[in-house]
């Protein structure tokens, strides 16, 4: 297992050169999104001025944000932000993947076969975190440059996190890997045996 | 009735939920890490979660963003002023979440609209009971999305195609079908969790009491020699299922199975399962009944043998 270092935006030939296993710092911008954005956006609803999605990493993430100021002197304090449960926004994934260009999805738990798909097709990959280690990663983002559909609510909002060796696991690749699907498979046989 | 100690030690207890994991789980996570290899994913999970847990009580600030729904189960002397124990914890979890202790957790269905506090129609959730004691049993659980989602309920007998068995209406179905929970939530639920389990009742009471199960400390033993071995059953399957933290594939997938039993209707054989994440926070007080003063904390010690009223 190597550790890669990447920076974001993400090129095509950084993504292909991960194989499943591997151990990889993120660093430079990323876009929070879960469950109210991924449907908004699957439903044909406007990426916001200021979030640019080609090479993007996604986070699937609802962060606590504690809020100082008003208008212009606004300015936020990220309390917690680990990762959520990415198989929700399997419908979505793949179509924005294709339509935007993303190049990583940042989650636990893992996604489907529709997603393994699309990161085969047009060269993404999906970055495994500790679910519930939300100090953790929290320690790795070293400011919010923006927040986007705050209309959402403060969990579902797009944050725009700047983020310094963010660490992650790919455990789907774009070769058509999943560790996921292996662990799955593979449980399921010995649950068999246990019977 | 005094309200100002009683928001206080809400706000305290919630405060202690959220950013301080109980030794009993602590020790759990540490027994399982102590089961997994040299260099593995596994072993790594469970490292970043260990650091996590001590950044977060160092910090004060929550263990996980998800800081779950909220529930409140309070035993509480005859005649106890449970309204305004209602309100004054209402008003201490709208505190809790300006300080950033909670996250704003609670959506209207339909619309998705964020009440911003965490109060609204549903939450936080209470769970009231009377008890010959002067003294208020106060527990607090907060409990997050990932893992309700991979809670289950089955209504036996039921055949499993995939496992190619039938789970019938005995010790063996309840076996298959709370093995089936665990299989189908692989990581999603954040592996490795515990399961609350309650074998009958009806479907809303066999819910609400398989996740009651989840306050039991994680060390106890169940007062039914049958449902002790099932319970220990359990746990040595699941972590023979190779799922590990995470779902990333070890020998950690289960540190704890708590289960009850309910009487239930001739007609209907329910398993509910409830299952709870590694982040599993719940914390308690016992107050003084007429000052709200603290009297103790419960769960600070994972040997502990908690107080009755919450049957095992």
């Amino acid at each position: 297992m190597a550790t890669v270092r990447l920076t974001t935006p993400l090129t095509e030939e950084a993504v292909r050169a991960l194989k499943a296993g591997d151990d990889v710092l993120i660093s430079g911008t990323m876009y929070t999104g879960r469950d109210a954005v991924h449907k908004y956006l699957a439903g044909g609803g406007a990426v916001p001025d200021g979030v640019d999605l080609n090479g993007a990493v996604i986070y699937h993430c609802g962060p606590v944000v504690i809020e100082r100021g008003e208008g212009d002197d606004r300015s936020f304090t990220v309390k917690a932000a680990g990762p959520t449960t990415s198989i929700r926004e399997e419908p979505y994934q793949a179509g924005l993947i294709g339509k935007y260009g993303l190049r990583g999805v940042i989650g636990k738990g893992g996604m489907g076969a529709k997603t393994l798909e699309a990161c085969r097709e047009h060269g993404a990959v999906y970055l495994h975190a500790i679910g519930g280690a939300a100090q953790v990663y929290a320690e790795c983002i070293e400011r919010v440059d923006d927040v986007y559909l705050e209309e959402f609510g403060s969990p579902e909002a797009i944050w725009v996190l700047h983020v310094r060796d963010f660490p992650a696991i790919v455990t789907m690749d774009s070769h058509g890997t999943s560790l996921h699907a292996d662990v799955s498979a593979a449980s399921l046989s010995a649950l068999r045996g246990a019977f | 009735m005094a309200s100002a100690p009683l928001f206080d030690n809400i706000l305290e207890l919630i405060r202690v939920t959220s950013t301080d994991l109980p030794p009993d789980v602590r020790k759990a996570l540490l027994d399982g890490t102590a089961k997994e290899r040299f260099g593995s994913r596994a072993l790594l999970a469970l490292d970043t979660i260990d650091t996590n847990i001590k950044m977060a009580a160092d910090g004060s600030a929550p263990i996980c963003q998800d800081t779950g729904m909220i529930k409140f189960f309070v035993h509480h002397p005859v005649g106890h002023d449970t309204l305004t124990f209602r309100k004054v914890a209402e008003s201490a979890v709208a505190a809790a979440t300006s300080k950033g202790y909670l996250r704003q957790n609670s959506v209207e269905a339909l619309s998705g609209k964020n009440s911003g506090n965490n109060i609204g129609p549903g939450t936080p959730l209470f769970h009231f009971e009377a008890w010959e004691d002067s003294t208020v049993d106060v527990r607090c659980m907060l409990k997050g999305g990932g893992c309700e989602n991979v809670g289950a309920q089955y209504s036996l007998p039921m055949e499993f195609p995939e496992l190619g068995v039938k789970a019938g209406r005995d010790i063996a179905g309840c076996r298959t079908a709370v093995l089936h929970a665990v299989w189908k939530a692989q990581g999603q639920g954040c592996a490795p969790g515990f399961v609350g389990v309650c074998i009958g009742g009806d479907r809303a009471s066999g819910l609400d009491a398989a996740k009651e199960q989840l306050l039991r400390v994680v060390g106890d033993t169940n007062s039914r020699e049958d449902l002790a071995g099932f319970e220990q059953d359990i746990v040595d399957t699941a972590n023979g299922l190779g799922i590990g933290p995470m779902g990333f594939g070890g020998e950690t997938t289960l540190l704890g199975c708590k289960v009850t039993e309910r009487n239930r209707l001739p007609a209907s054989f329910f398993v509910s399962v409830s299952y709870a994440c590694w982040a599993h926070r719940r914390r308690g007080v016992v107050l003084d009944g007429a000052t709200d003063n603290i009297v103790r904390w419960l769960y600070t010690d994972a040997e502990e043998v908690l107080p009755g009223g919450h049957p095992s």
